[in-house]
């Protein structure tokens, strides 16, 4: 049943966006088989804003994580798919979907989108991690002083309800060169033993990336970061003989297609 | 209609002229320059009566051509890109065919020539456009003279080259002369393709600009200024989430700037003989840049803008915003070569060519100035605000709105604003101001500064017994100012100030209504509109009544300039010169401006209206005018 909700909710945000295409037609003279003297583009774009390769301290696996995102839609209503994971290396486990999201957007602001959709947690491919699916509203967008900024509120199946919270921002050195510090919040509302979460505030993450920008679509990054745990979640990575502080490198690449 | 057969349009130039077409129109060979770009350019004694009753037939290609000595696709007229140069004569009956060679349909703007609206070649709105393989025959009687140009209206054609000069040659004395004329032609040419580059500035803001700020600007302001005004400035602008630096969407990072199809390193070259008096009669072809053009050791002569005559102004430089042209008179004395010098208006870039006697001479090429940050005047109308202008008003009007909160934006710290004015700024003397212009605004645009305490006064109404007399500035004009990058205090430059008609217009009555437009966009999402709705969101056209005499209020709430053109009719710019106000067919609206324009509907029809920067009129910054 559950795998339903992904096309439902992928076809209610396709009508969401045909709605939007309208014409302007009424008090013109042009003729019915004449084209619109302006036609409405849709635009899309892909791309992985991190691609990276972790470095942690001892103790923690390396692992490959991705943050990838792709749109599709006009000026006010867009599809988005989204997608955030890891595998990490040497754990015998196949690639894990932190995120796969799919949702409709609606632009409320100049510099506000709000957003709302449907997730799955859990495998690629394989089926050793556990997994969930979930129900996302979100927030995305640029705060004052240029902060890129997404919120995400998330509520399980079962009815777990955890927030995220992702900023960053881009500090110029030159004109190919960037300073590029972020930060990451999640607190949950209950504790889901199973996916190591406890109430309250669960982790931060902080990170400072590099990059070069060769192009505006290609750009790899040297970087590091900086990872706690907090509270129930702390207890539980104890539990399990997981630290709860974690200082990592970073290398990765940016790419947009 | 089917498409003629091409070797008719392969006729050699002087069977061309033998058959009365106009001169300089080139064969459909392929070459690197139009043929019109000839060095001897055409003198004062060229045979006038070779242009009467001509038929003009141009193809339209797309196919491989060199352009600064690399092989790309531009869509060719004739052969050349830009186009050949269409040689008209005042009075005469026009008749251009043109032949759709292309696999997508295509069309011809007159940019600039008052026409019926069957052959104005805005697809959609006066016809359907020009099919792959048809034929299409524009017929129409030239009713005026000067400079002007033409160019594709379907997509972003225009910006694969399809557009060409267009000279219309007087019936009666012009009232300046010169002994020998050249046309420069700007465009900006890219390699890449013009729907990847919408797509760039769609998904990806800033993405052509590589001249951002940098901590290293911020370092050396902050020597210049202290830290506390640096900061405070930066921090204004990050807290809008704007660039001061947005100068520009598309650069030289992408683009190659032409002279007459000529690259910079190409070196297109202009001759003369020492002492003769030139016309050149520039036009900004390009797709999205603003040229500031100079010639180092010539004052020029503006003797005419948008094709009509005005008053001469003698300048050093002059900023010609996208579609519209300007003739200047220049006499080279001296027996040595001088540089035409357009720099693209954010410094990425610039084109170039040479006046000179002799071919391979050339003269030294001006160091680029650096771009400049945006400063107050950017932020909308009230910095523009022309608070002289501003008398007997009523102070009670101005009750809701909180001027303390618009003072509590630092303008201090506001680099490029006119602080002297600002200083002596007193709100309580805003009588006058249009109230309900502010309503209509969209503040959203304008983060950062606090208008929520500004009222929606009810405006007292556009009532005919308020209108100002016809040719007055409006309050929020600043055509006493070139714009952004722009040193006054450097050279001569061209305002629109400066521009008189040389004698008044034959309609000098009053207006009888206003109608109040404003430039809107959002930067981050590439989107442009007028009133905050692009084309696709609005229903219906904008109406004029036939025959009236209607006031156009255009009010720039965006942090860019744009160059309004409106098709079918004259723009008479409304720049305090009084019944000697110049008639424009594209005005260009610097950011935070309130200009006004008269103009007399007489063209029955439906026209369109639109911003001239190709990307903004594809996102939506246009309007259907019915004039019925
Ligand atoms: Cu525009």
């Amino acid at each position: 049943m559950k795998t339903r909700i992904v096309p439902m909710a992928s076809c209610a945000a396709f009508t969401l966006l045909a709605i939007t295409v309208a014409h302007a037609e009424d008090g013109y003279d042009a003729q019915g088989d004449w084209p619109s003297p302006m036609a409405e583009h849709y635009a899309w774009a892909a791309g992985f804003d991190r691609l990276e390769y972790l470095f942690p301290g001892k103790g923690v696996e390396e692992a490959l994580l991705w943050d990838f995102e792709a749109w599709y839609g006009g000026d006010h209503n867009r599809v988005y798919l989204k997608s955030e994971g890891e595998n990490v290396q040497g754990d015998g486990a196949g690639a894990e979907f932190e995120a796969l999201d799919l949702r409709y957007s609606r632009l409320i602001s100049d510099f506000w989108e709000l957003q709302g959709g449907v997730g799955y947690q859990g495998n690629v491919g394989s089926n050793d991690h556990p997994e969930r699916f979930y129900g996302v509203i979100g927030l995305q967008g640029t705060a004052p002083y240029l902060i890129e900024t997404s919120l995400d509120l998330k509520v399980s199946e079962d009815g777990d309800a955890w927030v995220q919270l992702e900023a960053e921002h881009d500090v110029r050195l030159t004109q190919h060169l960037y300073l590029q510090p972020r930060a990451e919040l999640v607190a949950s509302g209950s504790d889901v033993e199973e996916f190591h979460l406890g109430s309250g505030l669960n982790s931060l993450n902080g990170g400072l990336r590099l990059r070069y920008e060769i192009t505006r679509k290609i750009a790899p990054y040297v970087g590091a970061y900086w990872e706690k745990s907090y509270g129930d979640t702390a207890d539980m990575a104890r539990t399990h003989g997981e630290p709860t502080e974690n200082t990592g490198l970073v290398a990765g690449i940016r790419i947009l297609f | 209609m089917t498409a003629k057969n091409i070797t008719d349009l392969s006729l050699s130039r002087r069977q061309l002229l033998k058959g009365g077409a106009a001169l300089g129109l080139g064969a459909a060979t392929l070459r690197l320059a139009p043929a019109w770009a000839d060095p001897w350019g055409q003198s004062n004694a060229y045979p006038q009566g070779m242009v009467e009753g001509n038929d003009i037939a141009l193809a339209i290609r797309r196919e491989t051509l060199a352009i600064n000595g690399r092989n790309t696709r531009p869509i060719t007229i004739n052969g050349t890109s830009p186009g050949p140069l269409i040689r008209m004569r005042e009075g005469q009956n026009a008749t251009l065919r043109i032949t759709n060679l292309l696999d997508e349909p295509t069309s011809i703007h007159w940019h600039g020539l008052i026409l019926p609206p069957q052959v104005d070649g805005a697809p959609g709105i006066s016809f359907a456009g020009i099919a792959p393989g048809e034929t299409f025959t524009y017929r129409f009687p030239v009713v005026q003279n000067g400079t002007y140009w033409y160019h594709s209206h379907s997509g972003l054609q225009e910006q694969l080259g399809h557009a060409g000069p267009i000279v219309i040659d007087a019936a009666e004395r012009e009232p300046f002369r010169y002994d020998r004329e050249h046309v420069v032609m700007l465009t900006d040419w890219t390699y890449e393709e013009p729907a990847a580059i919408f797509r760039n500035l769609k998904t990806a803001e800033g993405y052509y600009n590589f001249q951002e700020r940098t901590v290293t600007d911020f370092l050396a302001d902050m020597r210049e200024n202290g830290f506390r005004e640096t900061a405070r400035s930066r921090a204004m602008w990050a807290q809008m989430r704007m660039s001061s630096r947005d100068i520009a969407d598309v650069t030289g990072s992408t683009y190659t700037y032409l002279v007459n199809g000529q690259a910079p390193e190409q070196n297109w070259t202009a001759l003369f003989k020492p002492g003769e008096r030139l016309r050149l009669r520039f036009i900004n072809g390009s797709a999205m840049t603003y040229f500031d053009v100079r010639i180092p050791g010539l004052r020029m002569t503006v003797v005419a803008a948008d094709g009509q005559p005005v008053q001469p102004v003698p300048v050093d430089e002059f900023r010609i915003a996208i579609a519209e042209t300007y003739d200047v008179i220049v006499t080279p004395e001296a027996d040595m070569a001088y540089t035409v010098f357009a720099e693209s208006m954010d410094r990425s870039g610039f084109a170039r060519a040479t006046l000179a006697p002799r071919l391979g001479m050339e003269a030294g090429v001006p160091e680029r100035r650096r771009i400049a940050d945006r400063g107050m005047e950017a932020m909308g109308a009230h910095g523009g605000m022309d608070h002289s202008d501003m008398a007997g008003m009523d102070p009670s009007s101005l009750a809701g709105m909180d001027h303390s909160s618009m003072a509590g934006m630092d303008h201090s710290s506001m680099t490029g604003m006119d602080h002297s004015s600002m200083a002596g700024m007193d709100h309580s003397s805003m009588a006058g101001m249009d109230h309900s212009s502010m309503a209509g605004m969209d503040h959203t645009n304008m983060a950062g500064m606090d208008h929520s305490d500004m009222q929606d006064d009810t405006s007292p109404g556009a009532s005919e017994g308020d209108l100002l007399p016809a040719g007055d500035a409006q309050p929020g004009s600043q055509y006493d100012q070139a714009g952004i990058g722009i040193d006054p205090d450097e050279r001569r430059i061209l305002v629109y100030r400066d521009l008189k008609a040389f004698r008044p217009w034959p309609d000098r009555r009053e207006p009888e209504r206003e109608m109040e437009i404003h430039l809107t966009g959002n930067m981050e999402r590439y989107m442009w509109s007028f009133d905050g709705k692009k084309f696709s969101e609005v229903n219906g056209p904008i109406h004029f009544r036939k025959d009236e005499r209607l006031r156009l209020i255009l009010v720039n709430d965006t942090m860019m300039e744009h160059p309004i053109h409106l098709h079918g009719m004259w723009m008479e710019l409304e720049n305090g010169a009084g019944e000697l106000i110049p008639r424009k067919h594209t005005i260009n609206v610097k950011p935070g401006e309130r200009v006004s324009a008269l103009i007399t509907a007489d063209a029955e029809g439906s026209w369109a209206f639109h911003c001239h920067l190709l990307y903004h009129m594809d996102a939506g910054m246009f309007r259907v005018v019915k004039v019925s």
